[in-house]
């Protein structure tokens, strides 16, 4: 193999590897930042996070079962602008809205009955960087759980 | 720099573009033209452009083994050992969908055990989970160090269920992060499942009509029928995989029986409370099920997790 394609080679891979880092430092803030910010309440294990620009949207369906408490917690990695999410029932309408809470990343609910929610969340419009371009950054949607007082251990 | 390595450079660049897994496929550009094009035209409606804007990433999240365990703990039931899947399968799982199931059953069955407290019986679980993970890759996600921390934390239960909580999360990255999505939901299916098994068992043989409107667990197993919509979703995500195809086809023969049950749930009323800042979701639902439907719901669950663990 020539210097040329070896060089072409090199840059080739970086290319091709680059998302895939994007996804790796995603899982590291999630373990090592978001996760943290759950206590008391317990991570359910499951990673739902993304790489998200200014200006775009991700939503997550899940059954939250009655009784059960949760802790819903939003975590984006540090630069990124606002984000502002809502929490909706099967048809579309407003459970809470973090908008009207000044702009609060937790929620603590415990449904009485058992039903799917919708997660709906924007990273808002901010002031790009330096270079004018748009910032993305890490979004992760974290739930967490608590257990009832009820312990009936043999 | 020479010409011809900055064409070189330039078509690379351009390969790039078309092959880059962050590249937006086919239909999310046809989304983006669509939106462009609403646009160029609305200049009336704000609201419609922002509807037709599609949403970058959609999460079909379906209840973890640990949050499958808590349902079964907080419904009051005792702790049953006989319904775990037995330590000697280990030996039985060689093929990718087995381990993926089987990951999923034995991270419940420890979920299941840390619970009630049973630590030998947790730290024996996390040893058969190990395995799984090991055989489709992951060997970080429960390592040497992972049972050590285990071992020394055998009283002290909030730390275990962090423990498990990691070893969930690092496994679901893992998936996600290798683009093998479709194994991850293999892995929260053979959980949900062994959930399923473990509380159709826990309730008493032949409920009667009173039993089952009374009962916590058996409304609990009935809610279930709210996940299935979820498989269903991240199926048609996870398209052509024949893995989870075979294991689909087995939860729609679930999905069948669960459409006999019909649950009402009223719109929910979020009440907050000053003192605590929990909001409570208050809402009511009736769920109308048989004797009949229940039992031919758990016999095809049994069928289901026998299959699962041969």
């Amino acid at each position: 193999m020539n210097k040329l394609s070896s060089h072409a080679l090199v840059l080739l891979t970086l290319f091709m590897i680059m998302p895939l880092l994007g996804q790796g430092q995603c899982k590291q803030f999630a373990k090592q930042v978001c996760k943290n910010e759950l206590t008391p309440y317990i991570h359910n294990g499951n990673y739902n996070a993304a790489i998200l620009t200014e200006g775009e949207t991700a939503e997550m369906y899940k059954t939250f079962y009655s009784r059960q408490n949760y802790r819903l917690y939003i975590c984006e990695s540090s630069a990124m602008p606002r984000i502002h999410f809502q929490v909706l029932d099967i048809n579309r309408n407003v459970l809470y809205d973090n908008k009207k809470n000044g702009y609060k990343m937790k929620w603590d609910f415990m449904p009485e009955s058992s039903q799917q929610l919708i997660i709906s969340l924007e990273v808002e419009d901010g002031e790009n960087d330096s270079d004018g371009d748009p910032i993305s950054g890490c979004v992760a949607i974290m739930i967490g759980i608590k257990q009832n007082g009820n312990d009936s251990s043999p | 720099m020479n010409i011809r390595f900055s064409l070189f450079l330039a078509a690379l660049t351009v390969l790039f573009i078309i092959v880059s897994p962050g590249c937006k496929k086919g239909s999310e550009k046809a989304d983006e033209k669509r939106s462009e094009e609403a646009v160029t035209v609305d200049s009336i409606d704000q609201q419609l452009v922002k509807d037709v804007k599609a949403v970058k990433e959609m999460f079909y999240s379906m209840p973890s083994p640990l949050e499958v365990a808590m349902i079964l703990k907080d419904a009051g039931e005792t702790y049953n050992q006989e319904l775990l899947n037995p330590l000697n399968h280990t030996t039985r799982y060689v093929t990718t969908k087995s381990q993926a199931l089987n990951l999923g059953i034995y991270t419940t069955d420890l979920s299941y055990s840390s619970l009630y407290d049973q630590t030998q019986t947790t730290i024996d679980y996390i040893n058969a989970a190990k395995k799984m993970a090991e055989g489709l890759g992951i060997m970080h996600a429960i390592d040497n160090s992972t049972i050590q921390r285990l071992e020394a934390n055998v009283n002290n239960r909030d730390v275990i269920l962090d423990i498990i909580s990691e070893t969930i999360l690092t496994s679901s990255s893992f998936f996600k992060e290798n683009e093998r999505d479709a194994i991850s939901t293999i892995v929260l299916i053979g959980g949900w499942i062994e959930g399923l098994y473990i509380a159709t068992n826990l309730v008493q043989d032949s409920p009667t009509q009173e039993d089952i409107h009374s009962n916590e667990l058996i409304a609990r197993i009935a809610d279930q029928k709210l996940a299935l919509n979820t498989i269903m979703k991240l199926q048609e995500k996870n398209e052509a995989n024949k893995h989870l195809d075979q294991v689909v086809t087995d939860i729609q023969e679930l999905e069948k029986i669960y459409d006999q049950i019909k649950i009402e749930t009223s719109r929910a009323v979020p009440v907050k409370d000053t003192s605590t800042q929990v909001t409570t979701l208050k809402s009511e639902t009736s769920i109308t099920m048989t004797p009949e439907i229940y039992k031919q719901l758990k016999e095809k669950i049994d069928v289901i997790r026998t299959k699962f663990i041969s």
